[in-house]
């Protein structure tokens, strides 16, 4: 194996769960043909709720991904997150006859937002009923590692392993650690994002904070970069990928490689009422020197499109002054989906590895009039064919998280 | 040449105390802190004991404006940032601020917070479909708990990489491990890291209830946590927090900082066996001492001390022994292992920062924090447990472990920086 | 009081623990432990809080081990509520 300096990671599996697109080609397709996956919420009667729009995923039927012993003690987020695992080693041709040592398998993932569904219901039935009513499952299955105990035990996984979290940033953060991991030496990483949080008390708390748009309509409510962006729509999905050590997958026979994780970096803001610009910036400046690229190697940005005015015209403002105006196509494909929290940065990723294989970028959900200050070359109406050789993925969450993540299409 | 990472700064929040001073002299007096819950009232509960900390949010210098905004786990995490960057002497103004990050570790996080504002919405879960109407605006935060590691980040003015690890119990110690990992790959200089866990809430004691994790012995609840003793029949429930200040060693030693420790190694991995049970052979937290050991480049034999899980359930002590002598061979009988959780109960993903806390503390001062309430042997659990008095003795190498539910085997290695090979 | 039936018992393992994909529950399972069965203790115990709740029966913390059977838990069950009548 490869000095620890010059390991590269590279992704040979990823799948996704999302609205509007379960599996990766699915949720591939869904991006390209536009298909918007906000609707009005359908999992309980949300009329009293000043917001009532979301992005849901409705195809899937948890009993014919999972076995029916993982049902009862699992919540809606962590059975996606088994399922995406699932797919996700199977696009790798990863298995038991891999030959890989479980020590040199682990799982990095991040959520933001625990099973939350779950724990609504044993909160409730602790109040309603009492304490005996408390299911036993609720001692895990609510908690931030669930997602990657889980996985670990169903699929043997005993190598390295961690949760993070960072609400929209922690999924970008769970990759960069994936890739920190293999490059210190584990063969392969599990790793991505999900979360779910659309019960009545999960999206209630969604909505504090008030950045979440309150325009009734699906079409309109989260329009990243537009003149009428008024704030975002809640989702819920993911994506899961498999980081590998190239070396090993190449000797392995990895049926192939969608591409390497060439850089990565978090920074933080400074904190409120310094006067000081944000961070987003310095965390794309650091990836790419990770890289050992300059923001003129990058084809395409694949931004956090926040939808708040304000978070819009200061992540165009850091993109113009990194590429210079207009410098570098820009688009923010999670419109279509809302934002995932966790499994926003994930998504993304495997968009933008999709991206780089297709050699096309999505656009950006409904968003049609992006304002001239912002001096974006934004991806709007239909997909955009170009050469694409690198992508950046940038991630922001609530309170100052910033992330960005550099991927590169595979070396021939 | 790889950087080497050391502690220079510790803040503490246990039971029984209100800094670090109070949470050693408690644990080298061998007393315990554990109590009857006064919370809330704990009468319908199977386990009604808690280590709790009476902490008064004022008298720790936070505005009414901090004390509303901050969760009580948060407040915890930010006391012991503030104490821990005082201790190291770093003048953190003069730094770049872009090369200080920031760890927490938690498992549960704002589980306090939620559970108020829940019965809040739900009309004391009445209601399904809880009121939007009674939406807290810092609900979002105690959702989804970024702001807890933020929050430590704007104590600390950290706007390198910053985030909170949580996986489970072992929380403490990975998000040390984790903080040791950014400044040996050059992501930063200096890393506040620890954990902070507020879980003794009606939910959270109900989960552990349901599973019969916690001990139900009432009647006498300063004598309750009782790890590798014989009748040891379950964890109490805790809260608390750690933090520490990392930094890299050669800076550390420029502006002549005081080392506590060095971090040598540090390891985990998962069990892949069950979300909550332990294979009785202890074969993944014998690996990951083995890598810590491997990554400090020490032989097993200069481990003085362990700082053992020790929850007190009937199947961690037996699955930590085995996974001691897997790892340790002959030196797992030979080495003294004690459980602090003996005294300051099980605070879930705070526990391992404290327990870092504990470990740097007996090297600073040579003495082995005992195990207390062990007065009865167990077969299975046969090695030398330091019951109940501390031991004075040289202690240049400690190593600590955790275990927790997810499967997750974590291990660290603390050592003077003069044992380094 | 209602017995608890083999099928009563079926039917709460089921819901509180699922079933096990190489297993089948309808045979003849009453001398099988849980454990072969597919059940860990976090079934039995999730189950057995559920027949505490239904049926008013507590089982003792001893009574879930490796050797446990729906015979022998159904015996303790109904023999609890035999004795409480």
């Amino acid at each position: 194996m490869s000095t620890p300096d010059r390991r590269r990671a590279v992704v040979t599996g990823l799948s996704v769960a999302a609205p509007g697109g379960l599996g990766t080609e699915r949720y591939w397709k869904s991006l390209l043909t536009g298909e918007n996956g906000i609707a009005e919420l359908s999992r309980f009667d949300a009329s009293r709720y000043p917001s009532r729009l979301a992005g849901q995923i409705d195809d899937f039927e948890a009993s014919e991904h999972l076995p029916s012993r993982l049902l009862p003690q699992t919540d809606v987020s962590t059975r996606y997150a088994l399922a995406a695992a699932d797919w996700a080693l199977a696009d790798a041709g990863v298995g038991p006859e891999s030959g890989l040592d479980d020590y040199d398998l682990g799982v990095v993932t991040s959520t933001a937002q625990g099973g939350f569904d779950f724990t609504h219901r044993e909160f409730h039935k602790l109040w309603s009923q009492g304490p005996a009513y408390v299911s036993v499952y609720e001692s895990f299955a609510w908690f931030y590692a669930v997602n990657t105990g889980q996985i670990s035990i169903r699929n043997a996984m005993r190598g390295p392993s961690a949760a993070l979290v960072g609400e929209q940033a922690g999924g970008l953060d769970a990759i960069g650690h994936a890739r920190r991991t293999v490059r210190r030496g584990t063969r392969l990483v599990l790793s991505g994002g999900v979360d779910s949080a659309l019960d009545p008390w999960g999206f209630a708390s969604q909505l504090s904070g008030g950045l979440v748009s309150t325009v009734a309509d699906p079409e309109r409510a989260y329009l990243p970069f537009d003149v009428d962006a008024s704030g975002y729509v809640p989702g819920e999905g993911g994506a899961v990928l498999i980081v590998e050590d190239a070396d090993s997958a190449r000797a392995r026979g990895a049926e192939r490689i969608y591409g390497e994780i060439a850089g990565y970096a978090a920074t933080f803001d400074p904190a409120p009422g310094s006067g000081r610009p944000p961070a987003l910036g310095r965390a794309a400046e650091l990836a790419l020197a990770e890289a050992g690229l300059t923001p003129a190697d990058i084809s395409v940005v694949f931004a956090d499109g926040a939808g708040v005015p304000e978070l819009d015209r200061a992540e165009a403002d850091t993109l113009a002054r990194l590429f210079g105006p207009r410098g570098v196509p820009v688009t923010a494909p999670k419109a279509l989906t809302g934002r995932l929290c966790a499994g926003g940065g994930p998504a993304d990723l495997a968009a933008a590895l999709l991206a780089l294989r297709d050699q096309v970028i999505p656009a950006t959900g409904r968003t049609a009039r992006v304002p001239d200050a912002y001096a974006l070359d934004l991806v709007t109406g239909r997909p955009r064919e170009a050469a694409l050789s690198a992508a950046l993925v940038l991630a922001r969450g609530r309170h100052g998280f910033n992330s960005a993540v550099v991927v590169t299409a595979p070396r021939l | 040449m790889t950087r080497r990472v050391v502690i220079t700064g510790v803040g503490v929040r246990a039971p029984g105390g209100s800094g670090t001073k109070e949470f050693w002299d408690l644990l080298t007096a061998g007393r315990t802190a554990t109590r009857p819950i006064s919370f809330f009232d704990a009468s319908p509960f199977r386990s009604r004991i808690a280590g709790e900390i009476d902490f008064d949010a004022v008298a720790e210098g936070f505005s009414p404006r901090e004390v509303r905004r901050m969760d009580r786990a948060t407040q915890f995490a930010v006391a012991c940032t503030r104490d821990a960057l005082a201790d190291s002497g770093l003048d953190t103004g003069a730094l770049d601020p872009s090369r200080i990050g920031v760890a927490l570790g938690s498992a549960v996080a704002s589980a306090t917070s939620l559970e108020n504002e829940y019965l809040v919405m739900s009309d004391s879960g009445r209601e399904w479909l809880v009121d939007p109407a009674h939406l807290s605006p810092y609900m979002f935060d105690y959702l989804s708990p970024g702001v807890m590691p933020a929050e430590v980040a704007w104590a600390a003015g950290a706007e390198g990489p910053v985030t909170m690890v949580s996986d489970g119990c072992t929380s403490g110690l990975d998000s040390v491990g984790y903080a040791v990992q950014l400044i040996r790959e050059g992501s930063a200089d200096v890393v506040v890291a620890g954990a902070a866990d507020t879980p003794v809430s009606p939910i959270v004691v109900a989960c552990f209830d349901a599973i019969k994790a916690t001990t139900p012995r009432n009647d006498d609840p300063a004598h309750a946590s009782r790890p590798f003793d014989g009748t040891r029949n379950g964890f109490v429930l805790a809260e608390g927090a750690a933090m520490f200040v990392l930094e890299e060693y050669e800076a550390a030693q420029r502006r002549g900082a005081h080392i506590y420790a060095e971090v040598g190694g540090y390891a985990t991995r998962c069990n892949a066996y069950h979300m909550t049970g332990l294979k009785k052979d202890g074969r993944e937290m014998a690996e990951s001492i083995r890598a810590a050991l491997d990554e400090a480049r020490l032989d097993r034999t200069a481990v003085d001390y362990v700082n053992a899980h020790g929850s007190g359930t009937k199947q961690n002590d037996r699955h930590e022994t085995a996974a001691f002598k897997r790892s340790l061979g002959e030196h797992a009988y030979a080495v003294p292992v004690s459980s602090i959780k003996s005294m300051v109960g099980h605070s879930l993903g705070a526990i391992g920062s404290i327990e870092i806390a504990a470990s740097v503390l007996a090297i600073e001062h040579n003495v082995v924090p005992p195990t207390a309430n062990l007065h009865t042997p167990d077969p299975e659990c046969d090695l030398d447990y330091v019951p109940l008095t501390a031991r004075e003795q040289r202690v240049d190498t400690v190593l600590t472990v955790g275990s927790g539910f997810g499967g997750f085997q974590s291990a660290m290695v603390l050592h003077r920086p003069e044992v380094a090979a | 009081m209602a017995r608890l039936t083999l099928d009563g018992l079926r039917t709460i393992l089921v819901a509180c623990a699922g079933e096990d994909d190489g297993v089948d529950l309808s045979g003849d399972i009453l001398d099988i432990t849980f454990e072969e069965l597919g059940y860990d203790s976090l079934a039995l115990m999730e189950s057995a809080s559920r027949i505490e709740r239904e049926l008013g029966v507590a089982l003792a913390d001893g009574d879930i081990n490796e050797e446990l059977t729906p015979r022998i838990l159904l015996d303790l069950v109904n023999g609890a509520q035999a004795e409480a009548a």
